[in-house]
């Protein structure tokens, strides 16, 4: 218990943010038309994207002789390049079919 | 960390934000995105360029730069290939891959904590100097409880880095197997699968992943009699990790193969909420801002359209995981009663009682997706509007496979807004329309939902054709649809099938109607 407590206060901060984040996450979404469910779902999975950060991290500080992590960080650049652009050109795309719509209104 | 790189990332965080806000309305989503977009690609720059640990800059430049040139190249490729009506499958794919990278990091961070050489040893070390420094100034009379002071600081700093690690790699893995077996149940290549007992040996694995996490975090030392086995105490250790990563991805698997088709869409957001949960456990490995909050904000936000989504369908979350449309396959089967007959319609019938009609409602499902018939579809409403029939879109909220599914594919064939109406709007319309034409469309438009209280679609809100004079429903046979369950609609004296391709079909309805 004692560690657990220890770990708390060392992490404050972060926990704060968690805890703000996920209220804000919450507040932000709340009202969105059942129209634009699947658009901001594929925008979501965009962000979440950001994952990618963490594998240049350990990209960037793998030593030369360490192949496990070289090759299994350059995998991770990669899926995480992957959903970030693949992410946000898909989700462009399907609003990009909503943008259409209304000029011609 | 650099003070350029602290407000890059805070930068980054406020995007993200802004993004999803914008994200949520009409208006302004597409220039959310690339809000989102533009805050992601800052990020990551100001990562490869300015993030120094312990002072020192990042290297393996060229691995990074080619990673990511791969990564564009095929997202950008995938992304821009993918048929509108592919679209869930591959938003499905895009999340797995974000899982399986969490997963990685973990993987490569857990051979990091073995070989004492991540930050949570380097500030062990810390703790190590500093106690030192207090030992020498308190004299050899205390030494043993500091001692003990330093020693559990260490555990805490090693147990805290372990624990997310871990939680990375269970969350990512579970997200990755999900993702792929919803992006295949989608497409048709992986087929729904139950047996008895299902929910049972589901709850056993996730049980054991949560008692070997635990037999990681408290035995930090390697002291259990498990470890000796033969073999060395590390060896043991890497193995509990590396069986966890084998049983997430099972749990991951078990978790998704049952859940019924027309429920992908909730799972894929729910997958999607736990891919945010795990980045944000990187953000918590790296003290990294901008990762912590977008990955939070994805998993609280995700959350909540899940939930949305569960409502537009009037179900429960618990509902759909557990009483999986698999499990009450059962149901329907056992009561058989006889429907009677259904009639069907020549082509040249419909063409004349859709070309007579004054208001035509279109009902259009997966089966439209499918046959990529949405522009056909428009072509048939242009012309009989010039015959003076008003035609109007009932949209499902979850027609198709995703919410919002139906709008993107009618948008991409340019119909007009107006022209879609949601579901009660369309409810009320319905009683004064003449024809309703159901285009692959099934389980939206089964009156079981509304009268049959033992059918596992009862209480999901329903477009109600048969208010309507007529309705003329296209099919490609009389097969149930994703729920697997018989649709009395189909037998109703007022409908008649009209089987084939949607595409094909509406090309020959087209084609009769300038003829009639």
């Amino acid at each position: 218990m004692e560690q657990v407590s220890v770990f708390i206060q060392q992490h404050i901060e972060l926990i704060y943010v968690v805890i703000l984040s996920v209220f804000l996450g919450i507040e932000v979404i709340s009202r969105v038309p059942s129209v634009l469910h699947t658009p901001l779902m594929s925008g979501a999975n965009a962000i979440h994207g950001v994952v990618i950060i963490g594998a240049i991290i350990v990209m960037g500080k793998a030593e030369p002789g360490n192949y496990l992590a070289l090759i299994l960080g350059f995998l991770a650049v990669i899926l995480g390049t992957i959903n970030v652009v693949g992410g946000f050109v898909v989700t462009d795309r399907m609003l990009e079919m909503f943008k259409n719509k209304k000029d011609k209104k | 960390m650099s003070s350029i790189l602290s407000v890059i990332y805070l930068i980054g965080s406020v995007t993200f934000i802004l993004g999803l806000k914008m994200l949520s309305k009409p208006d302004t989503a597409r220039k959310g995105n690339l809000v989102a977009a533009s805050g992601m690609t800052l990020a990551i720059l100001g990562t490869i360029f300015l993030y120094k640990p312990e002072g020192q800059s990042l290297h393996n430049y060229g691995w990074i730069f080619a990673g990511l040139l791969i990564g564009t190249v095929i997202g950008v490729m995938a992304a821009k290939k993918v048929k509108m009506t592919a679209m869930p499958e591959m938003v499905s794919m895009f999340n797995g891959m974000g899982g399986a990278c969490a997963a990685l990091i973990s993987i490569v961070e857990f051979n990091h904590l073995q070989g004492n050489n991540t930050s949570a040893m380097a500030a062990a070390m810390q703790h190590v100097q500093q106690a030192g420094q207090m030992l020498e100034q308190l004299g050899q009379g205390q030494f043993s409880e500091q001692r003990e002071l330093l020693q559990s600081l260490f555990q805490v700093d090693y147990r805290g880095t372990l624990l997310i690690i871990v939680l990375g790699l269970i969350i990512g893995s579970v997200s990755f197997a999900g993702s792929v077996i919803a992006w295949g149940k989608l497409n048709g290549s992986v087929k729904d699968f139950s047996f008895s007992g299902q929910h049972i040996v589901n709850l056993v694995v996730l049980g054991l992943i949560v008692i070997l996490a635990a037999v990681l975090l408290i035995d930090v030392n390697n002291t259990l009699p498990l470890w000796s086995h033969g073999k060395t105490a590390a060896t043991g250790f890497n193995l509990v990790f590396y069986g966890l990563l084998l049983l997430s991805l099972l749990y991951g698997v078990l978790f998704v193969l049952p859940i019924g088709g027309a429920d992908m869409p909730v799972v894929i957001s729910l997958l999607n909420s736990f891919t945010g949960v795990a980045a944000a456990c990187g953000g918590f490995l790296y003290d990294n801002p901008v990762m912590l909050t977008g990955g939070i904000l994805v998993g609280s936000a995700g959350t909540i359209l899940t939930i949305l989504m569960c409502k537009a369908m009037n179900r429960s979350l618990k509902n759909v995981l557990i009483g999986s449309f698999g499990g009450s396959k059962a149901g329907p089967a056992g009561g058989t009663k006889d429907q009677g007959s259904y009639k069907e319609i020549s082509l040249s019938d419909a063409a004349v009682v859709l070309a007579y009609a004054n208001k035509v409602m279109v009902v259009p499902g997966y089966g439209l997706a499918v046959a990529q018939a949405q522009h056909v579809c428009h072509e048939l409403e242009k012309l009989l509007e010039e015959k003076g029939v008003e035609v109007k879109y009932a949209i499902h909220p979850v027609a198709g496979r995703m919410p919002g599914h139906m709008n993107v594919l009618l948008a991409e064939a340019d119909v007009p807004y107006e022209k879609l109406l949601e579901m009660e709007e369309a409810n009320a319309e319905l009683p004064t329309t003449d024809a309703v034409l159901v285009l692959g469309a099934n389980d939206v438009v089964n009156p079981a939902a509304k009268n049959d209280a033992t059918s596992p679609i009862y209480g999901m809100p329903i477009l109600e054709v048969e208010n309507a004079k007529v309705v003329i429903v296209n099919k490609r046979s009389m097969k149930p649809g994703y729920a697997g369950i018989e649709n009395d609609l189909f037998f109703q004296p007022k409908t008649s099938m009209l089987f084939g391709d949607a595409k094909q079909m509406l090309q020959q309805l087209v084609a009769e109607i300038k003829q009639v």
